[in-house]
């Protein structure tokens, strides 16, 4: 926790019981621990007993029975499983990659879909982005990943339209009824931290194994962005342009439709964005219900140690993102420009007429020359053995070797262990006061008393060694993150050159689908505890450079100045003007960092954990939805946990310095 | 004036902020003033407001930012439910209408220009002018005919096809100001139209407006917090400060004879002989013996500075505009105007 280590400080008036109510919480806390030290403790207070604990998952697994079968919801959701949305993803895998459904007409050649990316990306970005758009096609048509690269797409071109169109909808329904939106803020907080494997298997009960499960668990996932942009995009409209529209006789409908989301273009575009980035980052994901496509390949590479491949469909996955991410912020960024008057129709849609005409050209040529239309078997510029081979050669170097293995065993033996099992050793009241204390301390009141009733909450789910098994994953991951991320970007933030790269790589890191991480962890470590830790750790370590430079390039030139008027040196600046500025924005990175810790802890799972992730990838086999849902919640309570302290610490602070 | 019945009449109007104003307006006792409604937590946008706009005037409010001008205007064309009083156009009680009706009575009666001119950016001058005609459904090649004559008489041919960002300030004005005539209105409400300007495009704007109003003729409230401005385009001018129209007069009358303190001191700094006008000045008839050659009522005293210095007869005859004589002016007073005496 070094970014948090200044203290707050406070309204003298309050000073002394604050003080007083950590000092009592912590003294307790440490009270507990020497009684079990010594021995005296009572076995009930270490740990509560099993008869304590209320059989949640069977109350819950009642509950969706009832809900599922008495109430007939399942028909509902099967209807629309097999109705519309099997319509739509059906049709989507025909055309993309010829799955034998209507319309029968897929799959579309790939070299007619790469000159259509390459044309999109001209169109909203110039060169360079139809560069990347048709690159990443034709890579993925080259290194023969272009059936599973659909079947992830196929799923994306319905997933992603839908969760936009609902995200819309519910967005204008929150900014028009105050009430809908106080109920839908802390569904969406508890949406955003839930892990995604308890998106899965309701998915899966409620809407049958296969696309349609995955479509909807992608969703559901997607759609709480969508949703705040959508707000806050409305919300911003000028008062003057809504006027304008009021004086223009509109109706209200007229308002919505051609004054407010027109006007809230930019917000809602960058809800588009994360939208598609997030479906692309789930779709992958549902390689875990066993959906086909480039996750589900990589998974299968990775399980079985084929570095070589995994690395390829590594390199498809990453530039899709890239690609996607770009186009549609390139669109969100591009203004209309005039044409001049009277320019020929033909003129004025030159763009998509060329585009059309590539399309429909490719698919003719494709009929003649095949390999346009579909790269065989044989065809294909894979390089996956040899890829393999020179990996694991590299790896097998001896100063590599050497490094990785003293660096696991250090870890494991002299670190991640001994943490662990100091965690675990601590009786559960001890803990939820010391978790209190951290809240309290950082966050104040408000943080500290949900603290209390989340990890409470948590105590009694019956899962609590499992739960400070995920937690210690999620702080050593942190720790070792925060000790590189925020040293490299008090580095990069000394030039602004360095700066922008680091930041461009880090927002380009960003899109990556969480999935990627696990690919060099796994590489350097194999499979164990500190290949988790790694994959977090470079997760996790993105947000905190990011937020790092962008705190400290942020500090106003004057007060640097002003330090180095006074005579201060680089490193006196550096801690008593740049740090305490900079801080608030680099504790939303440190925030950021804690919340993809959370995530990735969970997906790491498949490398073999211990933790919640681990007990919750395996109710995905089976139908015990309760269980899942206790899992998965007590990993959404503790990251709201840390996510409130933060978060408000922050804001108190930017408010105090005046920063807003 | 006074024979056809006002387009817009205020009477005791109240629009005050806050959590119910409604029912703090009828518990709140008589004379309570702005301060007094601010300590009990509201805030009196538009405080027992009277007045009545002429067909065919051009009233323009003033004031300090924050006096409440904005909020009166749009009391009138009801983007503001009022708290008290009525408010009638065309003798129709406005608060008395429903949904239909009010959009009805916007899309074909009124007209507004914003500050900051309030266009909608993904769209072109074109489409930005045509916009009230689209909302009322009006056919594509009607619409944009009637757009391309608005967007040539504000001026601005040619641009028809760009986007607002792509122009200028006062460009974009132009827009805002040809949007707001698309509909052809009876009453056109202008809030600060030119305060967002510079100065130069400022007083070029104002040439622009009084040659398009001389050409429609429309009733005009227009809102600016220049005295300069409210000077060279008022036929009446009203004063507002905390809410309440302190003066509602003719320029002249402002300038001569502020009704309270408050409105002294907003004259003051102004050159009255730009201001008054003979006829303003001058007094009735009365049996004085008048001889020589009229001056012209409509001229203002420093119009008339060479004959006033030049002349040395006591009273000067003041004629209107078809040449019969209606009054008298004082040759030493309006001196004393003139070289600012008084
Ligand atoms: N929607 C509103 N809610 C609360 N107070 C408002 C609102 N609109 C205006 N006011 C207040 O009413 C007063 C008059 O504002 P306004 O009419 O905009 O002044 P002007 O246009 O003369 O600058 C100001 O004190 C302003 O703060
Ligand atoms: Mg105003």
């Amino acid at each position: 926790m070094a970014t948090l280590s200044t203290d707050i400080p406070d309204t003298s008036s309050k000073t002394w019981s604050r003080g007083r109510i950590l000092t009592v919480l912590l003294v307790t806390a440490f009270a507990l621990i020497l009684a079990k030290a010594v021995g005296i403790l009572p076995d009930w207070l270490n740990r509560i007993p099993e008869t304590m604990i209320p059989p949640t998952a069977q109350v819950l697994d009642a509950v969706f029975s009832f809900i599922q079968n008495d109430l007939g919801l399942i028909h509902v959701t099967r209807f629309i499983a097999e109705g519309p949305l099997e319509f739509l993803l059906d049709t989507s895998a025909n055309l993309l990659e010829g799955k034998r459904r209507w319309p029968h007409l897929g799959p579309i050649p790939w070299s007619a879909i790469a000159a259509v990316a390459g044309v999109v990306g001209y169109a909203v970005g110039g060169w360079r982005l139809a560069a990347l758009g048709a690159g990443t096609f034709i890579w993925t048509a080259a290194i023969g990943q272009w059936k599973i690269a659909m079947q992830t797409m196929s799923v994306i071109v319905v997933a992603a339209p839908l969760a936009f169109l609902l995200g819309l909808v519910l967005g204008i329904a929150a900014w028009k009824h105050r009430g809908f939106e106080r109920m839908l803020k802390p569904i969406l907080s508890v949406l955003q931290t839930l892990p995604f494997f308890t998106y899965l298997l309701p998915a899966v009960i409620f809407f049958k194994v296969g696309p349609t499960a995955g479509a909807v668990a992608t969703i559901t996932f997607a759609i709480p962005p969508m949703i705040l942009m959508t707000t806050l995009g409305l919300k911003k409209v000028s008062p003057e342009v809504v006027e304008a529209g009021q004086m223009s006789g509109c109706t209200r409908w007229q308002m919505l439709r051609h004054v407010y989301v027109p006007a809230a273009r930019t917000e809602i575009l960058v809800g588009v964005n994360q939208v598609i980035m997030l479906c692309l980052a789930m779709v992958v994901l549902t390689a875990f219900i066993g959906m086909p496509g480039l996750g589900a390949k990589l998974l299968a590479m990775m399980g079985s140690f084929k570095l070589g491949r995994s690395f390829e469909i590594g390199v498809t996955i990453v530039l899709l993102a890239v690609t996607l991410d770009r186009m549609s912020k390139a669109w969100v960024v591009k203004q209309p420009v005039h044409f001049e008057r009277g320019t020929p129709w033909w003129k004025r849609h030159q763009i998509s007429l060329i585009g059309l005409g590539l399309f429909v050209g490719f698919i003719l040529i494709a009929q003649i020359f095949p390999i346009l239309a579909e790269v065989g078997r044989k065809q294909h510029l894979s390089q996956g053995k040899e890829i393999d081979v020179a990996i694991k050669s590299v790896l097998a170097i001896d100063a590599i070797k050497g490094t990785t293995e003293w660096l696991r065993w250090f870890l494991n033996v002299k670190v991640l262990i001994p943490f662990r099992n100091t965690l675990l050793a601590i009786p559960t009241p001890a803990f939820i006061l010391m978790v209190v204390a951290f809240a309290y301390w950082v966050g104040g009141r408000k943080p500290g008393i949900y603290a209390a009733i989340f990890f409470t909450i948590v105590a009694f789910s019956g899962w609590w060694d499992r739960s400070v098994i995920t937690l210690y994953t999620v702080i050593s991951a942190v720790a070792l993150a925060t000790m590189i991320g925020i040293p490299l970007g008090v580095v990069a933030a000394r030039s602004s050159r360095w700066s922008k790269n680091i930041l461009l790589a880090c927002d380009t890191a960003q899109t990556f689908p969480s999935f990627i991480y696990l690919i060099p962890a796994i590489m350097l470590f194999g499979v164990n505890d500190v290949a988790v830790v790694f994959s977090i750790l470079i997760f996790a370590a993105v947000p905190l450079i990011r937020y790092t430079i962008i705190g400290l390039s942020s500090v106003p030139p004057e007060m640097t100045e002003a330090a180095d008027m006074s005579g201060s040196t680089r490193r006196q600046k550096l801690f008593s003007v740049q740090f305490p500025l900079a801080l608030p924005t680099m504790a939303v990175g440190f925030n950021q960092a804690i919340m993809f810790a959370f995530f990735m802890v969970i997906i790491a799972a498949f490398i073999g954990t211990q933790d919640l992730g681990q007990e919750l990838q395996r109710t995905l086999a089976g139908t015990e939805l309760g269980k899942n849902f206790v899992l998965g919640l007590n990993v959404s309570l503790m990251a709201l946990t840390f996510d409130m302290a933060i978060s408000s610490w922050a804001e108190q602070r930017k408010k105090r310095l005046g920063l807003d | 004036m006074s024979a056809t019945p006002p387009v817009i009449s205020a009477q005791n109007v109240w629009k005050l902020f806050g959590a119910s104003p409604e029912s703090y307006l009828k518990s709140m006792p008589a004379g309570r003033s702005f301060d007094d409604i601010r300590a009990d937590g509201y805030i009196a946008g538009v405080a027992d407001v009277s007045i009545e706009v002429a067909r065919g005037e051009m009233l323009v409010i003033m004031g300090l930012s924050g006096s409440g001008k904005s909020t009166l205007v749009r009391c009138f064309s009801r983007l503001h439910d009022i708290t008290g009083g009525t408010i009638k156009v065309d003798g129709q009680d406005i608060m008395g209408l429903n949904e239909r009706e009010l959009i009805e009575l916007r899309r074909n009666k009124m007209g507004m220009v914003f500050q900051s001119f309030g266009l909608l950016p993904h769209r072109t001058v074109l489409d930005n002018v045509a916009f009230p005609l689209e909302m009322r459904g009006q056919d594509r090649h009607d619409r944009r005919e009637r757009a391309l004559e608005v967007i040539k008489l504000v001026g601005l041919e040619g641009r028809e096809e760009y986007f607002p960002r792509e122009l200028s300030g006062g460009q974009q004005q132009r827009v805002g100001i040809a949007r707001s005539l698309a509909i052809e209105p009876d009453i056109w409400f202008l809030d600060e139209p030119f305060s967002a300007l510079d100065p130069l495009i400022r007083r070029e704007m104002q040439d622009e407006f009084l040659r398009l109003q001389e050409m429609l003729g429309k009733t005009i409230v227009f809102i600016t917090h220049d005295f300069d401005e409210a000077l060279r385009l008022a036929d009446r001018i009203a004063i507002m400060r905390n809410g309440a129209v302190e003066q509602c007069d003719t320029p002249d009358k402002i300038v001569m004879n502020p009704a309270t303190e408050y409105v002294a001191k907003f004259t003051e700094e102004v050159d009255k002989a730009r201001v008054v006008h003979a006829k303003g000045l001058a007094k009735p008839v009365n049996g004085h013996a008048l001889e020589g050659a009229p001056i012209d009522g409509g001229a203002t005293i420093h119009e008339l500075a060479r004959v006033l210095v030049n002349d040395n007869r006591i009273l000067l005859p003041v004629a209107n505009d078809q040449g019969v004589v209606t009054g008298v002016l004082e040759r030493e007073a309006a001196l004393n105007i003139l070289l600012g005496a008084d």
